[in-house]
């Protein structure tokens, strides 16, 4: 399930790579290389389907400090984030 | 002054770095560009920029501390690099890569040592403040010699370093009168510990708890009690919300009598006896509390909050405790910072660019300063306070 950029308005797409950096980045550092959090960088997700990485990020990872994010973001938006992991400009 | 008489020159390159003046560092601070891995150098007499410094690499939950002369601030990044960045100059004097992943550091009570908490490898590193030269080096190794993260790093009286490991659960603290050979003392603190303060006076050393109810509290002047629990019951009265930013905790929440410590997970503050360590009040408040330190003079507690009520500040009387006051500087507010007495506070608003300047008698705003994502603000005042 990819969801291509097309879909999402520019100014959305500018909202959500300011999170993905910024609020994201919090836990997972700026460049994705991890912190409090697991390291985010494309070999890092290799292993994990996208179905997976999508439902952590909206409903969390319970008993870690993961929360859930579903009510800042849609399904589709997590898709398009995971797809930003996967192949970062 | 028969040295600068007979040796002009020397001022030189003083005089080209503020102007054609001497100065002091008193009104100094740095402000973090966390994006663009710049910080800036601000006056807060002048309520404006002094200088940028760029080229510091990953700067998100960047922390800086002062040298105790107040001329260098010393930052540690994200990406692991220490760098020794001189205000009068606006440039770095010296800069170590010292590990991949780091959190934060301190300055000992001597200021000659510098000590980093690190998330890889997992541990502490001790250097000179001096020279950046490596003097220690404190694996924060458990169970069978894995490593831990390393969180809420302080310095405390006695030339010591206390800090928390997160998935050990455990709290060390490290004496280094003898710089290269470390005496380390362990204690079990809960799970999961994720930042801790220390009171003003050097005294009680508190680390929250992520992975459980509660907190830890280490009593610096009797170690041999070892940790005590406290607050383990704070927050069964409801169910936790989602943490999307854990609270910083601060020394500078203890006022009078009370501590002022933020609810994980919930829209509250606690107000705590510093002697019973019962809950007296909780605060309700319109998010999840971050930081919440109070003004020099003990007045007023200023409070920010996660996402998404992360464009609000708060202010809490501390004769009242209520809520006095309600600003919206901006979007992001990531971080606050009081001038050396408290007549105004420096606010970071990240996503919209900007630092705002607040009178704290009036809530008037002062000044309104552009900065590129900017996150911490740490002002030279720092550099004579404990643990900070």
């Amino acid at each position: 399930m990819v969801v291509h950029a097309e879909t999402l308005e520019a100014e959305r797409q500018q909202q959500l790579l300011n999170l993905l950096k910024q609020d994201c980045g919090s836990c997972h550092g700026l460049q994705f290389k991890g912190g409090l959090g697991p390291p985010l960088l494309p070999e890092a997700l290799g292993g994990k389907p996208d179905a997976t990485l999508i439902d952590t990020i909206l409903n969390g990872h319970p008993g870690t400090a993961m929360p859930p994010w579903r009510d800042f973001l849609t399904a589709n938006e997590a898709a398009w984030l995971v797809n930003q992991l996967r192949n970062p400009r | 002054m028969k040295l600068f008489v007979g040796l002009p020159a020397l001022l030189i390159p003083f005089s080209l770095a503020v102007g054609g003046e001497l100065r002091g560092t008193g009104d100094l601070g740095v402000v973090v560009e966390r994006a663009e891995g710049s910080v800036q150098i601000v006056d807060t007499s002048h309520r404006t920029r002094i200088g940028r410094i760029t080229g510091l690499g990953d700067l998100s939950h960047a922390t800086a501390v002062f040298s105790r002369d107040e001329r260098y601030a010393y930052l540690f990044g994200r990406d692991g690099a220490l760098t020794k960045l001189d205000l009068l100059a606006g440039s770095i004097a010296k800069r170590v890569e010292q590990a991949h992943n780091s959190v934060g550091g301190a300055i000992s009570q001597d200021g000659r040592l510098l000590a980093t908490s690190n998330y890889t490898p997992g541990g502490v590193r001790v250097f000179s403040a001096e020279t950046l030269e490596r003097v220690a080096d404190i694996p924060a190794e458990y169970g069978n010699g894995q490593l831990s993260k390393v969180v809420g790093l302080v310095d405390a009286p006695g030339q010591r370093f206390v800090f928390s490991l997160f998935e050990a659960g455990e709290i060390w603290v490290a004496d280094l009168h003898d710089p290269k050979a470390p005496k380390v003392q362990k204690f079990k603190a809960g799970k999961e510990p994720y930042d801790a303060l220390i009171s003003p006076d050097g005294r009680y050393y508190i680390a929250g708890l992520f992975g459980e109810e509660g907190l830890a509290l280490l009593d610096l002047w009797n170690l041999d009690a070892g940790v005590k629990r406290i607050l383990p019951a704070y927050a069964k009265t409801d169910e936790k919300l989602p943490v999307f930013k854990m609270p910083h905790l601060e020394g500078r929440a203890l006022v009078g009598d009370y501590w002022f410590l933020p609810a994980v997970g919930h829209h509250e503050m606690l107000v705590v006896d510093r002697r019973s360590w019962e809950v007296v009040k909780r605060i309700p408040l319109e998010g999840q509390p971050v930081f919440v330190i109070a003004r020099p003079d003990d007045r007023q507690i200023w409070v920010n909050f996660a996402l998404p009520d992360n464009d609000k500040l708060h202010v809490i009387d501390t004769q009242t405790l209520t809520v006095v006051k309600r600003l919206t500087p901006g979007k992001a507010v990531l971080h606050m910072e009081f001038t050396p007495k408290g007549e105004e506070i420096w606010v970071s608003a990240r996503d919209d660019d900007r630092l705002v300047v607040y009178d704290t008698e009036t809530f008037e705003e002062k000044a309104r300063l552009p900065a590129d994502k900017p996150s911490g603000i740490f002002l030279t005042a720092r550099a004579h306070r404990l643990g900070l």
